[in-house]
């Protein structure tokens, strides 16, 4: 079965949760009891239609205050594809968990209110997913019901968003539009009776055709090491592996690679994992991995192949989303961890915060960078760390920095 | 084998477990003998193999438990050669600290959460795995893979670290300790799937069986009468159960099924048409349950 991981973007009231809610009614992913509860609680709270927001959210401040806070995972399978939609709050303020909920997902849909059109929220998810380099795209303007599904409305709406996204450098015949009403159910299964101008696929099976979507398969090989693992048995008395998961292409059995911090090289002797001995290992997988030599190898170190070398760098100059309420402060030492390696960090200098409004960059130097801001910024490092453009790889081009006194994962940067 | 495609929930599992290993220093497997806990198990062998799972299992015994669980609890711990440590919610109760819920829907399941906290400052232990999915249930869906908990064990629902792409940043002060949910993307029938394909062993309590039960609230309750309320008018009967989820007997509602084979189960949760958790009379106290036992710091 494959697995199709998606994030959910939009602002306060467009209907997400509703849209949501709405998904996995028509696929048949709403069990019964789920079901019944829904409707007891319409009734309560006097609605004279489902409300299927309650079916996401999970926290009874959302449910008092009909916002989402967090990020929601939810579950669902439709025609032998799993998806898992990392439901994300619209509020400026919880921008940090749109930021988490779509570093791990293939895909996004930005939702956008058919009577508001584009807002600064649309902006801020553009500005992510551009980020993110998130490979598919889809605008799905709702709320049709309420602009009695004109269609010069939606089309207005997508010239915009196409005139938006070509500011930001997106790639168009990546970005998909559908006109939807969530809340009554047209273009979500099947197209819509309602607007029967459109010519598109419905949401449903716009979100099939992302099948297969990888942002990272065909990626330099990175392998960061977990850690050493020695059983010390009498059976594996000198069984020493590198326990790690591989990111980007495959590795084989017989492959030079070049290890860091040490530069040394090695060939990769053995693959294993529980059921066996492997010739070689593809993305995503959780594997050990036994080198030809005896070397001083340790967690946070770093495998790849002989000629795709990293970057090697004790300052650095990265794009930084700052996820913190204590704000970033010039001068300031955090923690970095950039894959599986800690190191400390001085904050040199913030160049500048992005204008997410244009995609570009307000150059004009500052001493503090504020929770949901993005600024550009540059790094001093206590060791250097061996990173690649995050273009290149999104495992081996990202880090996070740590403060120190709350241990909070303060920022997400990416290196430039 | 040449070439193997790696389950990706599996991996990402591993990745987790490995994790946990490096990054804290007293980690315990929380273990409740339910299928879920199992399927952690090898998935920690896994990601030790060939080393031993360098982690003990805890058991925080209700007291009120289906005694094929502990049957099979302790046959896995001696076959695998793991640690087990058992703490007793009954141990609280003597000693006066906790209040034994009574009537008609009292239940251990509370308790548990005092237990587990007075175990986890017992050990020290700053990493609690635990076998909890996002889609079971409505809050669980809002939790991190790595949950940081307050000295009190409590949960800062709106005060989350977030998660970015793999990065697991486990840093804690001392006192705090954290939850890790290594199956947190896994559904319901990804567990049954794992476990038939991987031909892991479970509880017969899972299969269909002949069980005395009597029927509240649309729900098949177990009828035993020692660790379960039943009123003189609720009527005993006999049928063909299995259970779908394993907790403590007062909180555990069996589903009327005639399936013997775990291939039988799949299918069955397939077809099925009511969520796994509708069977946990424990959720059924209102909506906000889980959130509210979560920020208490049960698991």
């Amino acid at each position: 079965m494959k697995v199709v991981k998606i994030a959910t973007a939009g602002s306060v009231d467009d209907g997400k949760s509703t849209l949501i809610g709405r998904i996995l009614y028509e696929t048949n992913s709403l069990t019964e009891d789920k079901l019944l509860a829904i409707e007891e609680k319409s009734k309560i709270n006097g609605f004279d239609y489902l409300d299927f927001s309650l079916a996401t959210d999970g926290l009874l401040a959302e449910r008092e205050q009909g916002i989402t806070i967090d990020v929601a995972h939810i579950y669902f399978s439709h025609q032998n594809t799993s998806f898992i939609i990392a439901d994300t709050p619209g509020h400026k303020e919880y921008t940090r968990n749109m930021i988490t909920g779509a570093s791990t997902s293939d895909a996004s849909i930005i939702l956008i209110d058919a009577r508001k059109g584009v807002v600064e929220q649309t902006y801020r998810h553009f500005f992510i997913t551009q980020l993110l380099q998130m490979k598919e795209i889809i605008v799905c303007v709702n709320k049709m019901d309420l602009v009695d599904y004109d269609q010069n409305k939606y089309l207005e709406i997508v010239e915009y968003v196409k005139y938006l996204a070509e500011s930001f450098g997106a790639d168009l015949s990546k970005i998909h539009f559908v006109p939807v009403s969530a809340l009554k159910g047209e273009n979500i299964l099947n197209t819509s009776n309602e607007m029967p101008w459109f010519n598109g696929l419905s949401l449903i099976s716009l979100i099939h055709c992302l099948e297969g979507v990888s942002n990272d398969e065909n990626s330099l090989m990175r392998y960061p090491v977990q850690q050493v693992i020695r059983p010390k048995t009498e059976e594996y008395h000198d069984y020493r592996a590198y326990a790690g998961k591989v990111y980007g292409n495959a590795i084989e059995v017989g492959e030079k690679v070049r290890l860091y911090p040490s530069e040394n090289e090695a060939v990769v002797s053995g693959i294993s994992v529980f059921e066996g001995a492997l010739n070689r290992a593809s993305h995503g997988m959780s594997v050990s991995i036994e080198l030809d030599r005896e070397l001083n190898l340790s967690r946070g170190d770093l495998l790849v192949k002989v000629g795709e070398e990293p970057q090697v760098a004790k300052q650095i100059k990265a794009k930084l989303c700052w996820m913190n309420s204590d704000a970033l402060r010039l001068g300031g030492v955090y923690l970095l961890q950039h894959g599986l390696h800690i190191v400390k960090a001085k904050v040199q200098e913030i160049q500048g915060v992005y204008d997410i409004t244009k995609g570009e960059l307000n150059d004009s130097a500052k001493s503090k960078l504020q929770l949901n801001e993005i600024g550009l910024v540059e790094l001093k490092l206590s060791k250097p760390i061996y990173y690649d453009n995050f273009s290149e790889s999104r495992s081996n081009g990202s880090f996070i920095l740590i403060d120190t006194k709350s241990n909070n994962t303060a920022g997400l940067g990416f290196v430039v | 084998m040449k070439n193997l495609k790696q389950n990706p929930l599996e991996s990402e599992a591993i990745f987790i477990f490995r994790e946990v290993a490096s990054q804290f220093e007293k980690p315990v497997i929380l273990f409740s003998g339910g299928k879920d806990s199992i399927t952690l198990v090898r998935l920690a062998q896994k990601a030790f193999y060939p080393g031993k799972i360098p982690m003990p299992l805890l058991h925080i015994d209700t007291g009120h438990n289906f005694p094929e669980t502990i049957e099979f609890r302790d046959k896995l711990v001696s076959e695998l050669g793991l640690d087990l440590i058992v703490r007793y919610v009954q141990d609280n109760i003597d000693s006066g600290k906790v209040k034994e819920e009574s009537g008609k829907y009292a239940s251990r399941n509370m308790l548990q959460t005092e237990t587990l906290l007075d175990t986890i400052e017992e050990f020290g232990f700053d990493a609690c795995i635990g076998g909890a999915r996002r889609d079971e249930e409505k809050a669980r869906a809002k939790e991190r893979v790595f949950s940081v908990r307050d000295d009190f064990g409590g949960w800062d629902e709106k005060n989350q670290r977030p998660e970015v792409f793999d990065f697991l940043n486990g840093r804690i002060d001392l006192g705090q300790n954290v939850r890790v949910f290594p199956i947190s993307n896994w559904t319901e029938l990804d567990v049954w799937s794992y476990i038939q394909k991987e031909k892991i062993e479970i509880p017969k309590i899972y299969f269909a069986h002949k069980r005395s039960v009597f029927l509240r609230d649309g729900l098949i309750w177990s009828a035993h009468d020692q660790y379960v309320y039943r009123a003189d008018e609720e009527e005993v009967v006999d049928m063909q159960v299995r259970f779908r989820t394993v907790g403590d007997m007062s909180c555990t509602a069996a589903v009327a099924s005639g399936a013997e084979t775990i291939d039988q189960v799949v299918e069955e949760i397939k077809a099925s048409s009511i969520s796994e958790r509708g069977a946990r009379i424990d959720d059924k106290r209102s909506e906000a349950a889980m959130e509210k036992r979560k920020q208490q710091g049960y698991f």
